[in-house]
């Protein structure tokens, strides 16, 4: 029971207590100060300069602008990269977490072979980068591969900037709805099974039972997939880096932040000025979606 | 760390991060993240950095000397233990320790590697990214080692030194991008080396009317053309408007650059199409396979053909040539090879690590491995080449000027961030060359005025 000495703030706890409290306070707020905040700061600071990763900071020029400017007017794989990765969040939102849902929903229904094809589906989610590249290969290679064996076409999948962006997606769809699949699975194991009886009794079809009882009660699960779909595909990034580092139409703003940091390239300000773009973008859309999470609560 | 072998070592660390300096930017990076944020970082090994003496030991050296290696690939690494092996057994006292990296991680952290604690010697390659690392400090004068090399031409110490006069390179092997093809698919069809761009291209008609893609090509990574932009502009325009387009010096709205798109637009169709699909291995294969008759590309092309009598099948020559004025006396032939870094733990071994990799024992040891290079010590003996490394040997020697490649031979961000989509944005659409050089020109700028 709850006791009756009234607390009386910090004063009540002893020195040790006080050590522990503030330890847990600062050591947390020290490393997201140092491994989130001063990352990001320190991006946006240097996408003002040219800096090129050598030197002290003492060598490093400010340009004002001119990497903002340069990326819009004069730096070609830029534009192509926004626009997709807009079609990889649309693509990802409207096909693939519908398609993981839907694996859910049919596994969880007990098909014949279940546990099969629960494997079967969750398997890309574990496999490594490397052998995702390594297999997708084998399928999309214009010579070799095995999509073009079997239909005795002759499309570059992967070469042609009209194909390889879809080719990249359906890879991405693989991957994504077996991620999203097993998320949902374990949220409705979860759903108490006297709901779907009594909306069973009530004459509800299945269709109905799942948009109207299901689908409602699963709430923290549909966020945690939202959200979980979100930042996969902003993140989006090593799939089309294995295939063939983001150029010739698989541009997306990661690949190309990392083309121009990482490596000797080293332009370290103008890749910061990517990034800072990037930062920019994924804020808006983090803030709409706090706004409609927050109203809904 | 490894412990301090004396009291200097001992006391050299005591000497606070801060003034070291080297520590300092370890930790910006570290607190910009960066790199960190890309899962980029720590590829450098734990070490510190103090002085040692001057000038190449003419006696006995002793100690530990360090070997930071890129050749990650199981025949290449074993090779540079052998050699390696062998500069322990003729210095007893000495150990070497080899540090090796895969290939590409290497190259792409190589900033943060040399900055960070480098090994005492690395593996690098000529051009201008070396001088660049001259210029910066971050790689260390061996003109002295120089003053004992033998055997080097005057073309290769021109390729190690840097933009002060002085050497901080020495190389090991080098190979030539030719144009290569099977002997026995020109003998069976009757087809003639050709000497000039008519030729080549009445060679690629006939080659399209027997069934054959006249060009093998592949550019899904985006370097392998650049390679073809370097043979073209040698033709066209010759070594020296080359070599100061690379640096930057030249606009690329010249009309001289849009030659060199013009020709290449024109042999284009000679060219296997969808070819940014498609890997440089691919490509070789389609050789190997005789589906196409000729490759432009390095001589490792024969890493794709088996040993024995399919890689003596394999035979090259150089791009035919262009314009007679300038002639065929340009080629492209990349220089492998090490330099030290700035401030090596052990510099009495490390300079004398490289100067026995300048000589002809070390370098043979390394073309056991990989027969598809040569050595760059006149004095190797070539008795043991194959015939096509003897050809390639003889074809390197009879050129007036040596390039290395684009992407060695110009700054990096340049090649890799400009040039690569550019190239391949031409192969997609080779009809808007002024756009095109118009586009490359205003990154250029940009680039090269920072």
């Amino acid at each position: 029971m709850a006791s009756k000495r009234r607390y009386r703030g910090i004063d009540q706890l002893s020195a040790r207590d006080k050590i522990v409290v503030a330890l847990m306070v600062v050591v947390p707020t020290l490393l997201v100060l140092w491994l989130v905040w001063l990352p990001a700061i320190g991006s946006v600071l240097l996408s003002f300069t040219n800096w090129d990763g050598i030197g002290p900071l003492s060598g490093i020029k400010s340009v004002g602008l001119q990497n903002y400017r340069d990326i819009a007017t004069i730096y070609p794989p830029f534009w192509p990269a926004i626009q997709h990765n807009l079609i990889w969040l649309a693509v990802m939102f409207f096909i693939a977490t519908p398609l993981g849902m839907l694996f859910a929903i049919l596994v969880d229904r007990g098909v014949a072979g279940t546990r099969f094809y629960q494997t079967s589906i969750y398997l890309p989610v574990v496999l490594s980068l490397a052998l995702i590249g390594f297999i997708w290969q084998l399928i999309y290679s214009r010579d070799q591969g095995l999509l073009n064996a079997i239909t005795g076409g002759t499309t570059d999948w992967y070469g042609d900037p009209d194909v390889n962006l879809w080719a990249a997606l359906v890879a991405a769809t693989w991957r994504h709805s077996g991620y999203i699949m097993l998320l949902y699975l374990a949220g409705l194991k979860g759903v108490d099974p006297s709901l779907r009886e009594a909306a069973k009794i009530d004459g509800a079809s299945e269709t109905t039972t799942f948009f109207r009882v299901v689908f409602p009660v699963m709430r923290p699960i549909n966020i945690i997939v939202l959200v979980v779909t979100f930042i996969e595909s902003l993140r989006a990034f090593d799939l089309v880096w294995v295939i063939n580092k983001g150029r010739n139409g698989l541009e997306l703003i990661s690949t190309l932040v990392t083309q121009n940091v990482v490596g000797e390239a080293s332009r370290i300000g103008f890749g910061s000025a990517l990034a800072t773009i990037m930062l920019a973008i994924s804020s808006v859309l983090v803030f709409i979606y706090l706004r409609i999470a927050m109203k809904e609560d | 760390m490894t412990r301090p072998s004396n009291e200097a070592e001992y006391l050299a660390r005591m000497v606070p991060p801060s003034v070291r300096g080297v520590d300092r930017r370890t930790l910006l990076r570290g607190a910009l993240g960066v790199g960190a944020l890309l899962g980029a970082g720590g590829l450098a090994a734990c070490g510190s950095s103090d002085g040692g003496g001057t000038g190449v030991p003419t006696g006995a050296v002793t100690g530990t000397v360090t070997v930071g290696s890129n050749q990650s690939d199981a025949v290449p690494k074993a090779a540079v233990q052998a050699y390696m092996d062998a500069f322990q057994k003729a210095n007893s006292g000495t150990t070497v320790k080899i540090n090796t990296v895969d290939h590409n991680s290497f190259q792409e952290n190589i900033n943060n590697y040399l900055q960070g604690s480098p090994d005492d010697v690395f593996t690098w390659f000529a051009g201008y990214r070396m001088q660049f690392f001259a210029e910066k400090g971050l790689a260390g004068d061996i003109s002295d080692v120089w003053a004992n090399i033998t055997g080097m031409s005057d073309a290769l110490k021109k390729a190690s030194t840097g933009a002060d006069g002085k050497q901080y390179f020495v190389p090991m092997t080098n190979y030539p991008w030719a144009v290569f093809y099977r002997k026995s698919v020109f003998q069976e069809k009757g087809y003639e080396v050709p000497k000039t761009l008519d030729d080549l291209n009445a060679l690629g008609a006939q080659m399209k009317k027997d069934g054959l893609d006249p060009i093998a090509f592949g550019d899904k990574d985006g370097w392998p053309a650049m390679g073809t932009f370097d043979q073209i502009n040698l033709r066209v325009n010759g070594y020296d408007f080359h070599v100061s387009l690379m640096a930057g010096k030249e606009d690329w709205t010249n009309p001289k650059v849009k030659k060199v798109f013009d020709t290449w637009a024109g042999i284009l169709p000679l060219h296997q199409s969808d070819s940014l699909g498609r890997t440089w291995q691919e490509a070789a294969q389609s050789l190997q396979q005789k589906k196409s008759g000729m490759y432009v590309l390095g001589s490792f092309l024969a890493q794709q053909f088996t040993k024995g009598a399919e890689q003596d099948d394999l035979d090259f020559f150089g791009f035919p040539e262009i314009d007679s004025t300038i002639g065929t006396d340009a080629v492209e032939a990349p220089i492998d090879g090490y330099m030290m870094s700035a401030r090596p733990k052990n510099e009495p071994a490390a300079k004398k690590l490289l100067q026995y990799i300048s000589q002809p024992e070390a370098q043979l040891l390394a073309l056991k491995a990989d027969p598809s290079v040569i050595a760059t010590n006149d004095k190797a003996d070539t008795s043991g080449y194959t015939a096509l490394q003897k050809k390639s040997a003889e074809f390197v020697k009879s050129a007036k000027s040596i390039t290395q490649f684009m992407d060695r031979d110009t700054r990096p961000d340049f090649a890799s961030t400009v040039m690569i989509p550019a190239i391949q944005s031409f192969i997609k659409n080779p009809k808007d060359i002024d756009g095109l050089c118009t586009s490359i020109q205003a990154q250029k700028k940009s680039i090269f005025g920072s």
